[in-house]
């Protein structure tokens, strides 16, 4: 590793450092929300709903699968990339993993502003 | 030269039965192997499964009856719960033991060893305590 810095492009460890920077994201939202969890349980439908209709609680669980999605993404191309030899069946998971991504946020999207 | 015994036969091939029986991983390769497979889980199929109780639940009264009083309180789905709450709380020690790697903290070997006792440990007392709230 010399003279490459990280907000420079393709080095390959852009990615690597997402991953760390989405995980820390993730783990701050997991804080909070088991602190909440704790805080209110059992918990009722009224509390429930209501929480996820703040404005902070949509961006924050935006922010958390925004960050899901591409911490996972880092994360199944790696395992990819250690168990699947073959190039086309390599790609095709590749690709299956990036639709399940983006439905995933699709979905989350929809939950969140219905 | 060395008696033929002693001569190791390289290359050396792996059998299904040399990784099941002949390698022994030290405590941190089952932690990282455990944050892979943990990692593999909550993308596929547990995401997809907890989207759908966050839907169902905040669709209606109905919908969030429905998923606390009936279906999270038959025995199967609690031990799926506690799968997915494993694989969580797993992942989340193991992921910060692996921060903390890569700022160079914890790199002795003495150190790496209790760091991957404290993240096995933690998360299965976590995955306890999470069994006894559920049940």
């Amino acid at each position: 590793m010399v003279n490459r810095i990280v907000t420079g492009a393709h080095y390959g460890l852009r990615d690597w450092l997402a991953q760390r920077v989405t995980a820390a994201i993730m783990a701050v939202y997991t804080v909070v929300m088991f602190v909440v969890f704790l805080r209110n349980t059992p918990l009722k439908f009224e509390f429930w709903k209501n929480l996820f209709e703040q404005g902070w609680m949509r961006v924050a669980t935006l922010l958390f699968a925004v960050s899901l999605a591409w911490h996972a993404w880092v994360g199944m191309r790696d395992i990819l990339m250690d168990y699947v030899r073959p190039a086309g069946l390599r790609l095709a998971l590749e690709i299956l993993t990036l639709l399940v991504v983006a439905s995933y946020l699709g979905w989350t999207i929809q939950i969140l502003w219905r | 030269m060395s008696s033929a015994a002693a001569k190791k036969v390289r290359p050396k091939y792996l059998s299904l039965p040399a990784l099941l029986f002949e390698i022994r991983l030290p405590l941190p390769g089952w932690i990282s192997i455990l944050h892979r497979i943990s990692g593999l889980l909550l993308f596929f199929p547990l995401a997809a499964w907890l989207l759908y109780l966050l839907d169902a639940s905040l669709a209606s009264q109905q919908g969030f009856d429905m998923v606390r009083t009936e279906y999270l309180q038959r025995p199967v789905v609690k031990l799926a719960l506690l799968v997915f709450i494993w694989a969580y709380c797993h992942h989340f020690c193991a992921g910060i033991r692996f921060l903390f790697l890569d700022l160079d903290k914890g790199l002795d070997l003495r150190v790496a060893r209790l760091t991957s006792a404290l993240v096995l440990v933690t998360s299965l007392l976590l995955t306890a305590f999470f069994a006894v709230k559920i049940w």
